[in-house]
């Protein structure tokens, strides 16, 4: 073999799957999206060349996205609901990212793995446990009458807003804990001690030291746990299954699961990669520039 | 008795309110499931109160019990086929590519570089709807357990790229130039001291691919056709509302305890092969942590 090819040869099969199932993919779905409809069976007919994609399909899913429109509620209630999540993911992590980080000693180990425990529990068995303990003769229920605080079992299943993003909570937080405390496990011990030294209180220390320093790793935690929740139908199914909690992940999976037409659902898709690819190529730059300055993880 | 009179001094004195936030999370995190898993020994029809412990769910109920339903059965079947064949296809593929661009500094290394980056980031209903019109419009390959590999893979490669990466860009370029000139082929070289030196990377892959395989919803319920494609996962969330026995708690169960087994073998694996580098530990518990974003 010669000897520029042996390297690239490694890499051919593996690049050439990214691209026949990856990046073709994805082209499939502009083709469909701004292809045509069969008349007769109602399936979705790709094509292929751009100059002759039809663009009334997404108009008209651009149209229903404007403010009082169905698909804005969706969008709309979709952006509430991760940004109360995430919000919650940050108040619940960050702390235990920081106590790990900083000052578990002996308990460390232990808590590490008690940490990792969740990422090789399946989300669904996780969202499984979770609907036990909510219904309406669930340990929950059952806790908060026998204290006295409900005195008839509540619908926590029924559709409601809060159950759905307490669930998000619980699904993604671990997805952030450990970046967060990867992050913060890496701040020197004596840039710390040097605030201490320059007079700053433990406080002052960690907001002017510790936090302007765990910044990036914050934004590109919260990107990686903001990508998938976006996405996200089946939290939703399992916890309401109402469509007042719909969100993105679900509208695109009822044209998809349900509905004939996949070709709105395809536009759907389009539109959602459109809003994400901010956040996306944020988290990819982050990753490119990290792999440069810092070569061995 | 002075630790008592420090705290009662000043009880949100350095990391009080942490250590209660951290247990408090770590119950949080982790009770529900084990919740979940006793309720599994529930002897009667119920996944919220407690009638009495039983195997029932497990073998001894002669119809709906995990061994004796086959949708049960047949699903964990289906879990454990895929994962098997998502960790035969995806390492190899990934290994090869970690290799070929760690090492090839050519054109196209980058595009690749970054192409593999873009599956780590989708969100996966994205993914999985466009596999689903590629296979449907432009390949025609029949949904069910080929597509459903064919997509696991595909999100599956970059986790072993960046694994195996990791561990190339540590062990350095050294070892292998030193076998060169010892007079070992290049592909000697590879076989007698660069892939020992990988397998403790290789066996992290493994592991993080059976995961990630396992616990797949999305990609694997769009691929699916019939009922005997489903695994557990879309078992669990297409019966989970409904009047589902704590036989679907036996099965999510025996899937965790299954995971975790995969896992603890292979960490186990993974310290014995570099026990003798024992610096390297910790990083193998960052690796682990790390990849399975």
């Amino acid at each position: 073999m010669g000897r520029r090819l042996f390297w690239p040869s490694f890499a051919f099969p593996g690049a050439a799957w990214l691209v026949v199932l990856f990046l073709v993919p994805t082209y499939a779905v502009l083709a469909v999206a701004f292809g045509r409809v069969d008349p007769i069976f109602n399936n979705p007919v790709p094509v292929w060349e751009p100059w002759h994609w039809q663009f009334q399909t997404m108009r008209s899913v651009l149209d229903e996205l404007r403010p009082g429109h169905p698909f804005w509620t969706v969008y709309a209630r979709t952006f509430a609901y991760v940004a109360i999540a995430l919000a919650g993911c940050l108040a619940i992590g960050y702390p235990v990212a920081y106590y790990l980080a900083r000052h578990a000693t002996r308990t460390k180990a232990f808590l590490l793995v008690l940490l990792i425990i969740p990422f090789w529990v399946s989300y669904l068995m996780r969202m499984l446990a979770w609907v036990g303990l909510l219904l309406p003769d669930g340990l929950v229920n059952r806790t908060l009458m026998d204290v006295g605080i409900l005195s008839q079992p509540h619908g926590w299943l029924d559709g409601q807003s809060s159950s759905v993003i307490l669930a998000l909570i619980y699904g993604y937080v671990p997805y952030l804990i450990l970046p967060l405390y990867a992050t913060l496990d890496r701040i020197e011990r004596h840039v710390l001690e040097a605030g201490r030294d320059l007079g700053a209180s433990p406080f002052s220390t960690f907001v002017h030291v510790t936090l302007p320093l765990s910044r990036n790793g914050i934004l590109a935690a919260s990107v990686l746990i903001a990508l998938p929740m976006f996405g996200d139908y089946y939290t939703n199914d399992v916890i309401s299954g109402s469509p007042q909690t719909s969100m993105i992940g679900n509208q695109i999976n009822l044209f998809f699961q349900g509905g004939p037409q996949r070709t709105v659902g395809a536009a759907l898709v389009i539109v959602l990669s459109a809003l994400l690819a901010v956040l996306m190529s944020y988290y990819l730059w982050v990753t490119v520039r990290a792999s440069r300055s810092e070569p061995a993880l | 008795m002075r630790r008592v009179r420090d705290w009662w001094a000043n009880p949100w004195g350095r990391p009080r309110a942490l250590v209660v936030v951290t247990w408090g999370y770590m119950v949080w995190s982790i009770a529900p499931v084990v919740i979940a898993i006793l309720f599994s020994f529930n002897s009667g029809r119920s996944r919220s109160v407690w009638q009495g412990f039983s195997t029932r769910w497990y073998w001894g109920d002669p119809t709906s019990s995990v061994l004796h339903d086959p949708t049960l059965r047949g699903a964990l079947e289906q879990s454990l086929k895929l994962a098997g064949l998502d960790m035969l296809i995806a390492v190899p593929l990934g290994v090869g590519l970690a290799l070929g661009l760690t090492r090839w500094r050519g054109f196209g290394a980058r595009p690749v570089n970054f192409l593999m980056l873009f599956p780590l980031v989708t969100p996966e209903i994205v993914m999985a709807v466009s596999l689903l019109l590629v296979f449907v419009t432009l390949y025609r390959v029949p949904l069910g357990t080929t597509a459903q590999v064919l997509g696991q893979v595909t999100f599956s490669v970059s986790y072993v790229v960046l694994i195996v990466r990791s561990r190339l860009l540590s062990v350095g370029g050294e070892y292998e130039e030193a076998a060169r000139d010892l007079g070992a082929t290049r592909v000697g070289a590879l076989r007698l001291v660069l892939l020992p030196l990988l397998a403790p990377a290789i066996f992290a892959s493994l592991m993080v691919v059976f995961a990630l395989s396992i616990d797949d919803f999305v990609v694997t319920d769009y691929l699916s056709s019939t009922a005997s494609t489903q695994t557990v996962p879309i078992r669990i969330y297409s019966s989970v509302r409904g009047t589902a026995t704590p036989a679907l708690n036996a099965l999510a169960t025996v899937m965790v305890v299954a995971t975790l087994l995969a896992v603890g073998l292979a960490f186990f694996v993974y310290r014995r092969v570099s026990a003798a580098q024992r610096s390297e530990r910790g990083v193998a518990l960052r690796e682990i942590a790390a990849l399975e974003i």
